[in-house]
């Protein structure tokens, strides 16, 4: 009882009805396991125990990233998407087109412009794109992301085209710690606090009521529509944050490699994304982490077993996850730790 | 208890050459239990659907406690106090009983829109909407994900999420569609235990149901009101029995 009452702020208990099991698993489902810092305290020990890698690392944070701002907005809110890319590479380009033209570089700002400028591209295009649903949905995200992508080769004035904009000069993080391009310490500790501070948020939001409202609208739409919630509002939002999120993997993705290009709007980025995604488990908040590690394991192996056709491989594990383990590698864990326990407990 | 909650006015729908509901002026008290019956492809759900919002009219209006809704969202005539279930299942199907019930006890006080603070920190939502699976017998199931229950089971959470939105009208769209007939009668327990004053229509194919439940009874064919009156009085009506009880008879 006193584990109840201490997470509870104002409302009186009313007793029996809030004893339930069920009610007592919802009141404390936001509450932090034990295991939620297996991830964070890898991470750390990667950076002692790689420093070598740290490049590597940098670059799998900011695709966990990635993975988890498209969480938000497909394995939550069930918005089906191919077209993220559009605000990674928005992110990815304001970083770029202000520091190479000289008139930014500092970069936790730069990161918060990158996430401004993609959240006003996430509600221009989502304020249309969310009318729609199922195909149609998934063609205007390709769509809109294709214009981006052209529009920034077709600007090759200002964005570099399709040679992009080299040796970007980021200035030092708080003004001390500078980005060097051979050890990527800065970058690796840099990148893992912004993921840190990203995930907080996108944790508080899945367990908030909004965020319950919007699984929701992923699990039946028509009836969100019936119990007098805003669909349209609480999608445009989620997407809105979603691209904000995108925008700052993206901005850090061009801060740290010290480049931008066209491969920041890409198809094959997007794609790659929803397999991380889809391979780690989507709607679990983890999986992105799962997922961006397992991609990243399989490509390296995968790739020095077959160099040549490492993606065909990919394509028959993606087919077995599809048909054997629809929610993905975190989901199959949640199976058979769910089977367990219903063995030992019987 | 003659306050009319939900009144419509000439209301039609057309798909086509077809005018699936055609001048209908209809009446919904506080405290009303009234059926709605009348053969397949009588306009029924399409009524329902224009009274929802769902469907909007060719022509005509609807008016909920007096208010003009015609041209009003779903959302925003929820607000005002009109709530349904479907025909079949409209459910949260991955989530739990539970949780199908707050988002809609949520969305009712105004709690959805919040992202700061957790689900569980609502304990008032909570509790409310463990009183109503209380209520409804599903107390059992409350931790049990909708897509593993029982069909009937599920029949019973479709009411409890309109429930959960505490309104004036309650529009229930063939409640016992698919549920045993050996089981209809938790549905009819259900919808017995409603509060006195909400106005209550039922469409319903089940007609040991309707007779038990309705004070009132509208026959509807061909997308018009054909006779109204006591169970009683449809019951009697020769026309009616030809039309649609010896329909059902047949069937």
């Amino acid at each position: 009882m006193s584990e109840v009452s201490s997470a509870v702020a104002a409302p009186p208990l009313a007793g029996a009805a809030i004893d339930h099991p069920a009610a007592r698993v919802l009141i404390g489902r936001h509450r932090w396991r034990w295991w939620e810092a297996l991830p964070w305290i890898a991470a750390l020990a990667f950076y002692f125990a790689f420093p070598d890698y740290l490049g590597f690392g940098t670059q799998l944070l900011v695709g966990i990233l990635f993975a988890l701002a498209l969480d938000l907005a497909l394995g939550y809110a069930g918005i089906i998407t191919l077209g993220h890319a559009a605000f990674f590479g928005t992110g990815a380009y304001t970083v770029g087109l202000l520091a190479f033209h000289g008139i930014w570089s500092e970069p936790i700002s730069g990161l918060l412009l990158a996430a401004a400028a993609a959240a006003v591209v996430g509600l221009a295009s989502g304020l249309v794109l969310l009318r729609t649903k199922g195909l149609t949905l998934l063609m205007l995200t390709i769509c809109t992301m294709a214009l981006l992508q052209e529009g920034a080769n077709m600007a090759h004035d200002f964005t570099g085209g399709f040679d992009g904009l080299p040796s970007l000069d980021i200035a030092p993080v708080l003004g001390m710690f500078e980005f060097n391009p051979l050890y990527a310490n800065t970058q690796y500790l840099y990148t893992l606090a912004v993921l840190w501070l990203c995930f907080l948020f996108v944790r508080t939001l899945v367990y908030s009521p909004f965020g319950q409202s919007l699984t929701g609208i992923r699990e039946n739409m028509l009836r969100m529509h019936a119990v007098g919630a805003p669909v349209r509002r609480r999608l445009v939002i989620c997407y809105v944050i979603s691209a904000a999120i995108a925008g700052i993997a993206g901005g850090l993705w061009a801060q740290t490699n010290a480049y931008v290009n066209l491969s920041a709007l890409d198809l094959d980025r997007s794609a790659t994304v929803l397999i991380i995604l889809i391979l780690g488990g989507y709607g679990r908040l983890y999986g992105a982490f799962i997922g961006a590690v397992a991609y990243m394991a399989l490509e390296h192996f995968l790739a020095r077993i077959y160099p040549t056709a490492w993606q065909l491989e990919l394509g028959l594990l993606l087919v077995l996850v599809a048909l054997f383990a629809r929610n993905g590698i975190l989901g199959l864990g949640e199976g058979l730790w769910r089977r367990y326990h219903i063995r030992s407990g019987s | 208890m003659t306050e009319i909650r939900l009144e419509t006015r000439a209301l039609s729908r057309q798909f086509g050459a077809l005018l699936a509901v055609q001048d209908i002026d209809f009446r919904l008290a506080a405290g009303a239990r009234h059926a709605l019956i009348g053969p397949n492809g009588a306009g029924k759900t399409t009524f329902i659907n224009l009274l929802a919002g769902l469907l909007s009219p060719s022509r005509g209006r609807v008016l909920l406690q007096g208010l003009d809704v015609t041209g009003k969202t779903q959302a925003e005539r929820v607000k005002l106090g009109l709530a349904r279930t479907f025909q079949i299942n409209r459910l949260f199907r991955g989530l739990t009983v539970l949780e199908n019930v707050c988002i809609s006890v949520a969305e009712r006080v105004g709690a959805a829109p919040s992202m700061i603070y957790p689900v569980g920190r609502r304990t008032d939502v909570i509790d409310e909407a463990m009183r109503l699976l209380e209520m409804l017998k599903l107390t059992a199931e409350a931790g049990r994900r909708v897509s593993e229950l029982p069909y009937g089971r599920q029949r019973l959470v479709e009411i409890a999420i309109a429930i959960g939105l505490k309104p004036q009208v309650l529009l229930l769209d063939e409640p016992a569609a698919g549920v045993p007939s050996a089981e209809s009668h938790i549905i009819l327990d259900a919808i017995e235990s409603l509060p006195e004053q909400l106005a209550v229509l039922i469409i319903e194919h089940d007609m040991d149901l309707v007779f038990r439940f309705a004070r009132r009874v509208t026959v509807m064919v061909s997308g018009a009101l054909f006779a109204e009156g006591t169970p009683r009085e449809i019951e009697a009506n020769a026309q009616v029995r030809a039309i649609y009880l010896g329909q059902a008879g047949r069937g």
